[in-house]
């Protein structure tokens, strides 16, 4: 069955229960992303210092790829530098802009391959990106 | 019981694709009708035969082809003129589809081309829709309306995904121009009143567009019983193909109005600083028509008139009150729309939340449908945001049924659903 490929374990798992999951102060920049198409939205807070993401804090509703999706962020991004951050964000990208072709770094992208299925639909891979595309919209204003 | 009678099987053998199976060997559970409708091998022979051995262009090629293809695609104007019960053929205007139709008469309003005082349009001047209405019964006269600096009013839905009629003598009075409306809405299923829309527009000299476009392919409509100026439907819908819609309008509004698309065959005369245009329906037409496709969709109305529009109709009657029925004993389904069957037809849109009480998103409800059990159905807004808006969701979960469902395939489409909460719960 194709969806369990989509829907694994772990998506659903940070669905259920999301990690770092509403909006914190203080904080560099706030964004506000949506995708128009399904109705999913994100508000996305990023604290950066000396380099260091010290906290990534959201708040959004849409789907179970979309809301896991941000959650996985978290994880991934709080406390690491904004540079290694960045990094996972491309490969990220790569992976579910690869149309399930690409052979996903798991080194880089740790817990965040579990969305290798998401990239064989491609009415849901805006779904998947949408924290993704959100956090790196953040940190550039941060840093600015 | 009529539906006793309908022999469903037989009719899913006239589908090809009914009978094919999706990767992972699941059936196809086809529950996404009142998007596009499947085609029957009637229309797909028809269009194959055309384009094998009778196609040419129309109208202007003088060669036996261009005869057989201009008599195949003005026979398709008789038919569908038929089918609908037009008073005249040449109230039949091919458009690429129903938005293309609804867009030709917009354009009339307050178009300084048009001299007739009911298209006339300014500021004070008001046009009114409905919050049910699908996007393309609604951003047409938003243009129109900034264009001419008229008001846009609508009548609002109750939470039982009904008209709300109340403020009727209001809302259409002596400064609106055109009521549009659809005949029955592409989300809740809800079958309007058109008779009571009808009349109060007659008293304040109002015109009344319907868009038929769920209405037509699901029950018999006679375009003069309905008594409206002008009615737009499509061809996709009504198990015909894409690419081909229809306008039927009164002879003598359409003589009225302007051309709306210039180019070939829509002309009488040309000069380099002027012309002057044919007579209706091909002043609509511009450039090479949907030819195959007309023969495509002549060939639909002749399979629904030979199934019958009255037994197509009270089949879809059978399974929509069997879907309410078996959709209700869904614990944490909310039915957006009527939940009677009393003017209702077969498009049932819902949100499901898990046994927790959590929503789950329809693109997950979807997904799963899909991916599990090859349940198509739509999700999102359907073209109708402001109709979510109005019940305060993002989306829904569509399931739209037409003559070639089943009971089987209705409680698939429930198994799916528990399957649903199961995996979300």
């Amino acid at each position: 069955m194709i969806a369990e490929s989509m829907y694994q374990e772990l998506i659903l798992e940070h669905y259920k229960h999301p990690q770092g999951r509403g909006l914190r102060e203080p904080y560099d920049a706030e964004v506000h992303h949506v995708n128009p198409t399904c109705g999913d939205e994100i508000t996305m807070r990023v604290k950066v210092d000396d380099g260091k993401v010290a906290d990534v804090s959201y708040d959004g509703q849409g789907c179970s790829i979309s809301q896991a999706a941000a959650s996985v962020l978290h994880e991934l991004a709080a406390g690491t530098t904004v540079e290694e951050s960045l990094a996972v964000v491309d490969e990220f990208t790569r992976l579910l802009q690869g149309r399930g072709q690409v052979e996903p770094d798991e080194d880089v992208l740790g817990d965040a391959v579990a969305f290798a299925g998401v990239a064989k639909f491609p009415a849901r891979v805006k779904c998947a990106l949408l924290a993704w595309m959100a956090y790196k919209d953040a940190v550039v204003r941060s840093t600015r | 019981m009529v539906q006793e009678s309908f022999d469903v099987e037989r009719i899913r053998k006239d589908f090809p694709v009914l009978s094919r199976e999706l990767p992972g060997g699941r059936p196809l559970v086809y529950l996404d009708s009142g998007n596009s409708s499947q085609k029957p091998v009637q229309v797909i022979d028809a269009m194959r035969d055309h384009l094998s051995l009778h196609y040419s262009n129309v109208g202007r090629a003088h060669h036996a082809l261009g005869a057989e293809s201009t008599e195949a695609y003005e026979a398709a104007r008789d038919k569908v003129a038929a089918f609908v019960g037009a008073p005249a053929r040449e109230e039949i205007i091919f458009t690429k589809n129903a938005s293309e139709a609804i867009n030709l008469v917009a354009y009339a309003f307050g178009n300084p081309l048009n001299t007739d005082p009911r298209f006339r349009v300014g500021p004070g001047d008001e046009i009114v829709v409905t919050e049910m209405e699908h996007h393309s019964n609604i951003v047409p006269w938003q243009f129109a309306t900034q264009r001419t600096g008229a008001t846009l009013r609508w009548f609002g839905v109750t939470d039982e995904g009904r008209l709300n009629l109340d403020d009727l003598d209001e809302l259409i009075n002596e400064r609106t121009k055109i009521v549009a409306v659809a005949h029955q809405s592409n989300v809740l299923g809800t079958v309007n009143p058109i008779a009571a829309i009808v009349a109060r527009a007659r008293q304040v000299g109002a015109l009344v567009l319907v868009d038929a476009s769920q209405s037509v392919p699901h029950k018999p409509v006679n375009v003069a019983e309905l008594g409206a100026d002008f009615v737009a439907f499509t061809g996709h819908k009504m198990v015909g193909p894409s690419g081909i819609g229809v306008l039927w309008g009164r002879a003598e509004l359409l003589d009225a109005m302007p051309p709306f698309l210039g180019g070939g065959e829509m002309i009488e005369a040309v000069w380099m600083d002027h012309s002057t245009f044919a007579p209706i329906p091909h002043k609509f037409e511009a450039g090479t028509p949907p030819i195959v496709e007309a023969v495509g969709l002549a060939a639909a109305v002749d399979y629904l008139t030979e199934v019958g529009m009255p037994a197509i109709q009270d089949w879809e009657h059978h399974l929509t009150g069997y879907a309410l029925a078996a959709l209700s004993e869904i614990p944490e389904l909310r039915l957006i729309g009527p939940r009677d069957l009393d003017s209702r037809g077969g498009t049932i849109s819902f949100t499901l939340r898990n046994r927790a009480g959590d929503p789950i998103h329809p693109h997950d409800v979807g997904q799963i449908l899909d991916d599990v059990f090859g349940v198509a159905v739509r999700v999102g807004h359907h073209c109708a945001r402001p109709l979510h808006l109005r019940f305060g969701i993002p989306a829904t979960t569509r399931a739209s049924l037409y003559l070639y469902n089943t009971t089987d395939e209705l409680d698939a489409l429930v198994r799916g659903l528990h399957h649903v909460q199961k995996v979300f719960g």
